[in-house]
């Protein structure tokens, strides 16, 4: 109350008219920087958009479409060779130098890490039982012959393969330019030459051995006693056990259909036969899929190269004399060796004798 | 030192293809080898444009990047070239590089191909300047005579430039400064609008 009645004299209305005289020309500049510079959409809001639409640069748009891949007319023949511009080439470049050979080279450090690891913690797996010289036979001769054959193919494949994807990094600073490319092209011949007839062994064996292994209700056992890897269990098994079976079907899945196909796609056969067209992109997809595909094959092979080898006591018997002794066969498969036990005999004389009769067969 | 480049202009290409046998017959290259070759996009419609392309020697090239033996190397001059003696013929260059510019000389089963030829920009290969075994790997070195690709220098309308890069774009500034009208290059309106 006090301000108003004292606020009266003419001086204090003078002030208060050029205060609100500043507040409403503060206003009306505020209002009109925000709306004045948006007034010209009043004029030729709807037009002047449309004008831009006509106006728009077509020749940019075309060599746009030039860019992403559209093809046109050359007169020089050859596949893709209207194309002016091949985008997938910096994908598969970046895919193969990067992911591939980075991701791959540590898959390889790590899965023979992890081998050498187990074998440190775990040791050789040993036969309990005394050896009593009986032994019971496992595979046949032919069956043999089919294993190593595609087993000699798989390491050269494997090392001129890996020389291709790593040797540049790896090989270069061993054994020179000039070395290297010796090396590799020795490489490149054996992989494109043994590949086809490395694909004939795996097949062989997706069709004889395929009866043996359907997984069963015993793998699943088999598996949650974790094969007996962990443990000094040993749970039961047929002829092959759970491990076995799935290293089978990496074999026919990862090995048979992604590497074996896309190899065979690599080197022109699938486009000869009219599966596949024989342009870039089918090139770039079939190396991605053949380099990963071939990478988690390799490193799974380590799993099974050592179980087979140093591994187990015992098991490489099987495949390289074709029998197995009555110890290891009740310690591993002792499913199967029920179905076999009455076939078992001295090992000295039965070198000569399956022989004969698988030579046939 | 120069860096050399090829620029095709496309509002002057008449695919001819005068750079294509040229190239062909300058270096002797087999049947089946293109070393350049000329594209017409759109053809047969209004607006046509035909554009002359070969290796275009990047900076940063995917074929050597790739390379399984390491055979690329670029030149003081800019120019990507690769030596014949450590090539393997695998097909990767091919792969990754965006203008289909590596050629191969053979197509027969197992899938050999034959060592890699491509566009030298007329700079022929490591082998000594201009010695037998160059010409016969790479073809002529016509930079080491002091002249430049011979794609470019018979190019009938002048389309076809190649030599240093600062010259090339001078060259095209002042055509494009002459013929006026509006940028026309790809991705114009994308990075400024209309």
């Amino acid at each position: 109350m006090k301000d108003t009645t004292t606020s009266n004299t003419p001086q204090a209305l003078s002030k208060r008219r050029r205060m609100k005289a500043m507040a409403w020309s503060f206003l009306f500049i505020v209002l009109s920087a925000m709306i004045l510079p948006t007034a010209s959409y009043l004029v030729s809001g709807e037009q002047a958009h449309a004008q831009v639409t006509n106006d728009q640069n077509q020749r940019a748009n075309f060599w746009r479409a030039v860019r992403e891949g559209a093809p046109g007319y050359s007169a020089v023949s050859g596949p893709e060779a209207g194309v002016f511009i091949n985008n997938g080439g910096q994908n598969w470049r970046q895919l193969r130098n990067g992911m591939i050979a980075n991701y791959g080279g540590w898959a390889i450090i790590i899965g023979l890490g992890v081998i050498a690891l187990f074998f440190l913690v775990r040791g050789r797996i040993k036969i309990d039982e005394e050896a009593s010289g009986m032994s019971v036979p496992r595979w046949k001769t032919w069956e043999r012959v089919m294993h190593w054959y595609t087993a000699i193919l798989f390491v050269l494949l494997t090392i001129s393969g890996l020389s291709m994807l790593f040797g540049r990094a790896v090989l270069i600073p061993l054994l020179g330019a000039k070395g290297f490319s010796a090396w590799a092209n020795l490489s490149i011949n054996v992989h494109n030459y043994v590949g086809p007839f490395f694909a004939i062994g795996v097949f062989a064996m997706l069709l004889f051995w395929v009866k043996n292994n359907i997984p069963t209700g015993t793998d699943m056992a088999w598996f949650a006693k974790g094969g007996g890897l962990f443990s000094k269990a040993h749970p039961s098994a047929g002829k092959l056990n759970g491990g076995e079976k799935v290293w089978f079907w990496i074999v026919i899945f990862v090995g048979l259909v992604a590497v074996c196909g896309s190899g065979l796609v690599l080197i022109g056969w699938m486009a000869q036969l009219g599966f596949v067209d024989s342009t870039r992109g089918t090139m770039q997809l079939a190396h991605q899929v053949h380099a990963i595909a071939s990478i988690v094959w390799v490193v799974v092979f380590f799993g099974h190269a050592y179980i087979g080898t140093l591994g187990t006591e015992g098991a490489l018997e099987g495949m390289t004399t074709g029998r197995v002794s009555v110890e290891w066969a009740k310690q591993h498969h002792d499913l199967w060796y029920e179905e076999v036990k009455d076939q078992a005999g001295i090992a000295e004389d039965t070198t000569s004798a399956p022989a004969p009769s698988t030579a046939a067969s | 030192m120069a860096r050399m480049k090829f620029l095709c202009d496309a509002e002057r290409c008449i695919e001819c293809n005068g750079c294509v046998t040229a190239c062909k017959n300058e270096h002797e290259v087999p049947w089946g080898v293109n070393r350049r070759r000329v594209i017409t996009l759109g053809d047969g419609e209004s607006g046509e444009k035909s554009i002359s392309v070969a290796c275009m020697h990047c900076t940063d090239a995917p074929c050597a990047a790739v390379c399984p033996v390491d055979c690329f190397y670029t030149t003081d001059d800019g120019v990507v070239l690769h030596d014949k003696d450590l090539c393997i013929g695998c097909g990767y260059c091919f792969y990754a590089c965006p203008f289909g510019a590596p050629q191969y000389p053979q197509e027969e089963a197992f899938g050999v191909r034959g060592k890699m030829d491509k566009c030298t920009f007329c700079a022929g290969g490591p082998a000594d300047d201009n010695s037998p075994a160059e010409k016969e790997k790479y073809g002529r070195n016509r930079l080491a005579e002091g002249k430049l690709p011979l794609c470019a220098e018979m190019c009938s309308t002048k389309a076809l430039i190649a030599g240093d890069g600062d010259m090339v774009a001078d060259i095209y500034r002042e055509r494009i400064l002459k013929r006026g009208g509006r940028p026309q290059t790809w991705g114009w309106e994308t990075a400024y609008g209309s």
